[in-house]
Order: structure tokens, then C-alpha cells, then sequence
């Protein structure tokens, strides 16, 4: 690969999908373009970059989606799956009067963090009888999502943070594979959607899991992107981000949850307080 | 440092799984039937036991039906770790008190995220 041709490659995948590859990252390139180059009968990736300037689309979006990292697991890191366990009761006292519950998973990948949700709603089903529950699942890969939708996942798959319980209840043995039952694959709605553009049409939510994808982006792009999440967010509502992630130096618009690690709420939260305790006490009273 | 008993008839399988836990910084016994871990358990409970299914002289499930009715036996958290991967299996083992379930092949992760599940990392 030319130097001309990582820059390129760079350029395009950063307008794309906001992922921002370093100078040093092209041993990453060619791991994953060097394979799609020869499923697409090329050479090599100079020769997939020629077809990709000469407007091969379709290719392109293959590029991208091969450069996006897909790692996950069930109830990845635990510890916001337990805080959210702890909170779910204080939001349902919170909308009470409304009775329903929106969940959004940007970044969703194979299914395996909507699917968590979904199953650990199921376990307090008793609380949320009659509730209507949407959760929804996007991700920039159109492949992933079909694997997604399907709930079908590899024995491997399935020994990665999900309780043994939770395979048995849960799940039907499908040959080597196992499918989560329909009614658990019935709550999760998919859209693929790049976090890059306009997310307003999605609507409002309550709660909202973005983990392990803003550390592919720049600072300025995590800004954007936190700030179009805070307009989504109910202002009592709950931001969960990955492990490794933060808000602190990036955006104001988001703090930490006091004692919930991995957890933030709007800044705006914490304002209206004051004014209008009802609701965060809901929550705050419901997570001690 | 906690404690885990292996028990395994392949040798193959205990040193695989030694290397694994002790990474995890557990101390290993290893055991190559039921029978010698019921043993290994009277000298002293480990904090857990990873348990195979078919293996001569006492098979696993006989193992955790014993171990469990002996005094202290309540204590250990036991992981299956078998090549019987069907459902059925899996609930015979959770009711005779299993805690966790593996089904082999494994890896590091997945002995990770299982001890993690019974509260042992």
C-alpha cells in the first residue's frame, strides 16, 4: 500500500464513518482490506483503491464496514448492565403515568448489547406489565444487523458473559448455533444509521447505550456526536458509555452519574433539579 | 489466593486449564476422576472446582451430588466444563447445583467471563 493510497483510505473512512486511523495503522488497514481485496477478485488494496476512485459504491460501503471493529458480548463489563438494573425501577416510577420505556443501543454490532437489555427487562417483567418497550438497535453495518435480527449466535458467542441460567431460558439450541427465542428478538427493532448524520428522526429516549464506538473518533466528532445524543436523551434520562470512555475534557453536556460508573446524565439534569426534583428523585431514590 | 480444584481424566485438558486459572491467580489441585476429587475435597474445600462430565470410576454429576452433601460442600462454586452441550445436560447440572457451565472447546475468555459470573474475579 502506497502512502497516497493510506491517506486516501483514511480521508474516506473518517467522512464516512468518523473513525480516525493514526499514520502507524496500516498494518490494521491491510488485515482487514487485504481479504475483502481478494473475495473482490483484486491484487491487492492499490488495486481496490483504483476501483473505489472510479466510483464503485457498493465496494466502498464494504471498505467501511470492514474497517469498523465489532468486538462484543453479552452484558459486556456487567457493571452498567447491574447500575441499569438498579435505576429501571426509579424510571418506571418516573413514567409511570405514561407507561412506556425507550431504549436506544447506537452501535449494536451483532445484537449482543440490545439483547441484554432486552432479556434483563424481561427478568423485572413484573414492573413493566403492560408497558409498551421499544428498544432500538442501529449500527453503521448492514451485515451486522442482519446477524442481529436473526438472534442466532455460536456456542463461543454465547459463553461470553451470559449467565448459564440465561442460555436456558432464554434460548433455543439450533444444531451448533443458539437462537434467542422470538419473543426476546421481538423487542429489539433494527436500523442501520451512520452516528455521523441527522439522528433526530429517531425521537427521544430514556435511555441510551453508547459503548465502545466514540474511541474510534476524533475529539471534535465526539463533541458533535455527544451533543446530538444530549438532544435525544429525556432530561432525566441515563447515558451509558464503554469502560474506556468519558465524557470529562470532551463536552459539558454530560456528567457522571454520582456513584454509577460508566453512567452520565445531561447536564441540564442536574440544573432542573433544583426547580423540579420530582422525577431524579423518582430515579435517585430508586438506585439507593 | 483463592483455591481451584480441576478435575479432568485428560491431562491435556488439566494443564490447559491450569495455565488459564493460574493466570487468573488461582492455586490449582488437579484431580483425574470424581472419586480423587471427593478426596481432594476432605483434605480441604477449594473456593471452586472446574468439573468434568465423563470421566472414569465417579463421573462429574455423581461427584456434585456427594460433594454437596458433605459437610462444608455447599461452599465451593462449581463449573462444569464438558463436551456435553445440550440443554438437557445443562439443567441436570444447574438443579444438582452447578453455579456455572462450560462447553468445550474453551479459551481464556470464556473461563474468565465464567468465573467472573460466580463471583470469583
Amino acid at each position: 500500500m502506497t502512502p497516497l493510497d493510506y491517506e486516501y483510505l483514511r480521508k474516506l473512512l473518517k467522512e464516512r464513518s468518523g473513525l480516525d486511523l493514526s499514520a502507524d495503522k496500516q498494518y490494521l488497514v491491510e488485515s482487514r482490506l487485504v481479504p475483502l481485496a481478494r473475495r473482490s477478485n483484486l491484487a491487492g488494496i492499490p488495486e481496490l483503491v483504483q476501483k473505489m476512485k472510479g466510483g464503485a459504491e457498493p465496494l466502498t460501503s464494504e471498505v467501511v464496514e470492514a474497517m469498523t471493529t465489532n468486538e462484543t458480548f453479552f452484558f459486556r463489563d456487567k457493571i452498567p448492565f447491574d447500575h441499569l438494573k438498579e435505576l429501571l425501577p426509579g424510571l418506571a416510577q418516573a413514567r409511570a403515568a405514561r407507561r412506556s420505556l425507550r431504549i436506544w443501543c447506537a452501535a449494536s454490532s451483532t445484537g449482543q448489547e440490545p439483547y441484554s437489555i432486552a432479556m434483563l427487562l424481561k427478568e423485572m417483567t413484573a414492573l413493566f406489565t403492560g408497558w409498551r418497550i421499544e428498544i432500538v438497535a442501529t449500527d453503521l453495518s448492514q451485515a451486522v444487523l442482519e446477524k442481529s435480527r436473526a438472534g442466532l449466535f455460536s456456542q463461543f458467542e454465547v459463553q461470553r458473559g451470559l449467565p448459564i441460567q440465561m442460555l436456558v431460558k432464554y434460548f433455543v439450541q439450533k444444531g451448533e448455533l443458539w437462537q434467542l427465542n422470538a419473543d426476546i428478538r421481538g423487542m429489539v427493532q433494527h436500523r442501520q444509521l451512520n452516528l455521523l448524520q441527522d439522528l433526530s428522526h429517531l425521537g427521544t429516549f430514556d435511555v441510551i447505550f453508547c459503548r465502545n464506538v466514540l474511541i474510534y473518533f476524533d475529539q471534535d466528532t465526539k463533541a458533535g456526536i455527544f451533543a446530538k445524543i444530549a438532544r435525544m436523551l429525556e432530561p432525566d434520562g441515563v447515558l451509558a458509555l464503554g469502560a474506556a470512555e468519558s465524557v470529562v475534557g470532551i463536552t459539558n453536556v454530560f456528567r457522571p452519574y454520582p456513584d454509577r460508573r460508566g453512567l452520565y446524565q445531561p447536564s441540564s439534569a442536574v440544573a432542573r433539579a433544583g426547580a423540579a426534583p420530582h422525577v431524579l428523585k423518582a430515579v435517585a431514590s430508586a438506585a439507593r | 489466593m483463592r483455591t481451584c480444584l480441576v478435575v479432568d481424566d485428560s491431562s491435556v485438558i488439566r494443564k490447559v486449564a491450569r495455565r488459564i486459572l493460574e493466570g487468573l491467580d488461582f492455586q490449582i489441585t488437579e484431580a483425574e476422576d470424581g472419586a480423587k476429587a471427593l478426596e481432594a475435597c476432605k483434605r480441604g474445600m477449594p473456593d471452586a472446582v472446574l468439573l468434568d462430565w465423563n470421566m472414569p470410576v465417579m463421573d462429574g454429576y455423581e461427584f456434585l451430588g456427594n460433594l454437596r452433601r458433605m459437610p462444608g460442600g455447599d461452599q465451593p462454586k462449581v463449573v462444569f466444563c464438558t463436551t456435553e452441550n445440550d440443554v438437557a445436560h445443562i439443567a441436570r447440572a444447574l438443579h444438582a447445583g452447578a453455579n456455572e457451565y462450560i462447553m468445550k472447546p474453551f479459551d481464556r475468555d470464556i473461563v474468565t467471563a465464567k468465573f467472573q459470573e460466580v463471583g470469583l474475579i
